[in-house]
């Protein structure tokens, strides 16, 4: 085969591949979304992270901004600490609370951060006060039962 | 108790042939790693091999990647519809080409494809005698014809899994949304907010990449080492497509187990 015709099947080859990593990298992948810009890392602790992961959004009135990053366990309040990584176009203030819930009824668990009052904004390194755990099903469903059975003892002995 | 000394003694032969043949393979890769600077300087030869394992692989994995992803979003659509959740069908398909599938069927192809032909082509050069030709001529064969083909076929490996998973996803595409009418919009941004750069897309490049070493190292050896006849040859290749099929299989699942524990 002529040198020529080869190496335009090769360069036509590689450039086709390297469309589809870049095919695959931005319209499949989320990169560029905001993982390149600046960000700054805030903790949080919970007494309960239910099924969170790393890699979980971090969503205020329902848009992303930012991501778990790191997952860890406090020995000393016997808490899980949960390093988030927020995208610094977003400041919130130093009082916003953070509590985590479901998407949907069988969804992914996300972190939802509720935007405060104060002046001050969360930095680099701070720590979020006011922090709600996950829902543990099952924790609901025995208050359930157990505030049944409490409703349900005092009406016994008037029907008999 | 001859009969028993004999069986005994059979099994040791395997092992110690078993242990001989690997000592010589592992020499072998790494001369050709060794010789592979002398391929890079003349680059126009690993530019034929690309052309030869990559360009003409290329039919085949357009088309069984378009499929495969085509069968992925029918048959996973069977499945999500019975729990409501169509529009995560985007996440199905991209999450198990990307990560499995891509890489995997890809290099299961190259290996029936390009390795066979490497095989084949370097058993039947030893069979005529070329290679014994270039070495009575001072030229060294693993230089000249072994670490051209190793670098060619390790350098298409992974745009080859690339564009399978590409073409899948489209496949995917054209039979989730086209043909059944899942939404569009979620198709796409549920598929982007659930794959990751790094952790999927990297790791199926970084697979792809093992894959290609694994399954050329593989047909090279296999074609170099072939008995001198017909019959040496044909089973050479055989064993290239078995053995690399197997070696894919086995390092797809310790790669995974690496890379995707507790995600």
């Amino acid at each position: 085969m002529q040198r020529a015709t080869l190496d335009l099947w090769v360069g036509f080859f590689v450039v086709a591949g390297i469309a589809a990593v870049l095919f695959l990298a931005l319209k499949v992948g989320n990169m560029g979304a905001f993982e390149t810009g600046q960000t700054y890392t805030v903790k949080a602790t919970f007494a309960n992270i239910g099924g969170l992961k790393t890699r979980a959004p971090v969503k205020s009135a329902g848009v992303v901004v930012g991501r778990v990053v790191d997952i860890g366990f406090d020995t000393e309040l016997y808490e899980a600490t949960v390093t988030l990584n927020l995208d610094a176009r977003f400041p919130f203030p130093r009082d916003s609370s953070a509590a985590i819930m479901t998407s949907g009824l069988l969804g992914e668990q996300y972190i939802a951060l509720e935007a405060g009052g104060d002046d001050k904004m969360l930095a680099n390194g701070d720590t979020i006060r006011l922090t709600q755990g996950a829902v543990v099903l099952e924790n609901l469903i025995g208050q359930f039962l157990y505030s049944k059975a409490a409703e349900e003892t005092p009406g016994a002995s008037p029907a008999q | 108790m001859t009969a028993l000394i004999e069986v005994i003694r059979g099994i040791g032969r395997r092992v110690v042939d078993g242990v001989w043949r690997m000592g010589v393979a592992t020499r072998f890769f790494l001369l050709t790693l060794l010789y592979s600077g002398q391929g890079f300087r003349r680059f126009h030869l690993i530019v034929r091999e690309i052309y030869s394992s990559g360009v003409l692989s290329l039919i085949i994995i357009l088309v069984s990647g378009l499929f495969v992803g085509m069968v992925l979003a029918l048959q996973g659509y069977e499945t999500l519809q019975t729990y409501g959740s169509e529009e995560a069908l985007g996440v199905l398909v991209s999450l198990s080409l990307v990560r499995e599938l891509g890489p995997v069927v890809a290099a299961l192809l190259f290996a029936s494809r390009a390795g066979s032909a490497i095989t084949a082509e370097i058993g039947l050069m030893r069979a005529t005698e070329q290679i014994a030709a270039m070495e009575m001529m001072a030229v060294n064969p693993i230089a000249r014809v072994v670490a051209p083909r190793f670098w060619g076929a390790v350098i298409s490996m992974p745009f080859l899994a690339a564009l399978f998973s590409a073409m899948g996803i489209f496949g995917g595409y054209l039979v989730g949304v086209v043909l059944i009418g899942v939404d569009e919009g979620s198709f796409w941004s549920q598929m982007q907010a659930a794959v990751d750069f790094r952790e999927d897309i990297l790791n199926g490049v970084i697979k792809s990449v093992v894959f290609g070493v694994a399954v050329t190292a593989i047909a090279l050896f296999e074609g170099y080492d072939a008995p001198p006849t017909a019959e040496g040859v044909s089973r050479a290749t055989t064993r290239t497509v078995v053995t690399s099929s197997l070696a894919i299989l086995g390092l797809d699942f310790v790669l995974t187990a690496f890379m995707f524990r507790g995600v």
